[in-house]
């Protein structure tokens, strides 16, 4: 068999592993809690531990699925064609790219001061390049995996579409209103040389390798946050009253979306480890936009790459930019609480 | 003498790969200096804007990620050839 064959092979093989104990997962775990352990079924305890027993090997797999997957996708988007594909782009449509491409493009926040620069120094707007930086951390695939495994497909179609709505909102407001001046001074001296990009030369055999390195190194960071996060969802399920936060973070509380903001923002956390807080606040009654407002807050306006930008931006700008974010997830926040 | 820099401005991942750079000089027996470069200037003018990237003999052979020891090393005897 020539390369590329071997590798579908391999995948195909993968895949159908997948699928089997994704299948077998749920009937396993409740003879495993159930007729192994001997848990009486009905019972709280009972129930916790086969919730427990299920959700975090559903959970896993679910993310190495799509871990793999986005990986893969990834490897045919660099940095360097992000910039090429968004040169020449207006505002407005540019915007709505450069979110959308933030979502595939491999980024890394410690890269966010070379990529600042190469986006500028090539002509491409403010405002754009802001889109791009926002989008990018704020639509997080481990988000996706532990909302979709959570809440299912809607909510976690609902996170991507308002993590594309902020990005896009933020990058025209800041491009509106015309904040270039407050970007340092060298950003607009420094010479930048032509892009070295091999995303489009890779072959299969590389793509796929590199998904793999990526399941290996994601799991190996997320699972104990992942493990611990589900213990203690199973934990609250019971022992906080139903609607416990409905009086203070329900819908009635117009004052909830901008507090929880608040107290997201200075907050830092991966997404592994806010999302069992959301599920505990969604399931005793706070509503899903203000949770779901907290949630990005948390995982998208960083104190880290914050002081990484601050390279590029004058103290003005980077207040404009925390400013203009967290006003767009609060009014987000409010969206979803009023059409849901 | 081989010249390998890596570009990046001191993350984590950047010092990963510098790491590896030094190892797989060393398992090649080769003569090369290995050098992190951390001003922004520099690592512009090679048109890098995925950090860590590697630079061998002033050609960038890669950008954004930490490849494998095994790649490192096949890139290396690939500048060499």
């Amino acid at each position: 068999m020539n390369q590329p064959a071997r590798v579908f092979a391999r995948l195909l093989l993968a895949a159908i592993a997948w699928y089997i104990a994704y299948t077998i997962l749920q009937p396993l775990t409740e003879f495993l809690a159930f007729d192994v352990l001997r848990l009486e079924r009905g019972s709280h305890l009972g129930e916790s531990i086969a919730f427990f027993l299920y959700d975090v090997p559903k959970i896993l797999l679910l993310l190495s699925a799509m871990i793999f997957l986005i990986t893969l996708l990834r490897t045919f988007f660099s940095a360097e064609r992000t910039r090429r594909l968004l040169g020449g782009k207006r505002q407005g449509i540019g915007n709505v790219l450069a979110a959308m491409l933030g979502i595939v493009t491999p980024f890394c926040s410690c890269s966010a001061v070379p990529l600042f620069i190469g986006f500028v120094e090539s002509g491409i707007p403010l405002g754009v390049t802001f889109s791009f930086l926002i989008a990018a951390p704020v639509i997080n695939e481990v988000a996706i995996v532990l909302l979709f495994g959570l809440f299912g497909w809607q909510i976690a179609m609902l996170y991507v579409a308002s993590g594309l709505t902020i990005a896009i909102i933020a990058g025209v407001v800041i491009g509106q209103l015309r904040l270039e001046r407050y970007v340092e001074d060298f950003v607009w001296q420094m010479q930048v040389g032509a892009a070295h990009d091999d995303s489009l030369a890779l072959s299969w055999e590389e793509r796929v390798a590199r998904g793999w390195d990526a399941v290996r190194d994601i799991v190996k960071k997320v699972w104990l946050y992942v493990v611990i996060g589900i213990a203690v969802g199973a934990g609250i399920h019971g022992y906080v009253p139903t609607d416990a936060l409905a009086e203070v973070m329900g819908k009635s509380a117009w004052w909830s979306v901008p507090v929880a903001v608040l107290i997201g923002v200075p907050l830092y956390s991966n997404a592994a480890g806010v999302i069992p807080i959301v599920s505990a606040l969604i399931e005793k009654g706070a509503s899903l936009g203000t949770a779901l407002a907290f949630m990005m807050a948390v995982i998208g306006l960083s104190l880290p790459e914050t002081i990484i930008l601050r390279r590029v931006l004058k103290p003005q700008l980077i207040a404009v930019f925390i400013g203009v974010v967290a006003l767009a997830i609060i009014l987000t926040g409010y969206l979803f609480n009023t059409i849901l | 003498m081989l010249s390998i820099k890596v570009l990046g401005s001191g993350c984590a991942n950047c010092h990963k790969v510098e790491e590896l750079a030094k190892q797989a000089v060393a398992q090649l027996g080769i003569e090369a200096q290995v050098e992190l470069v951390t001003d922004m200037q520099t690592i512009m003018r090679y048109g890098v804007m995925g950090t860590p990237g590697i630079v061998i003999n002033e050609k960038v052979v890669s950008t954004g990620r930490v490849p494998a020891l095994s790649q490192i090393t096949t890139m290396i005897t690939t500048a060499l050839a």
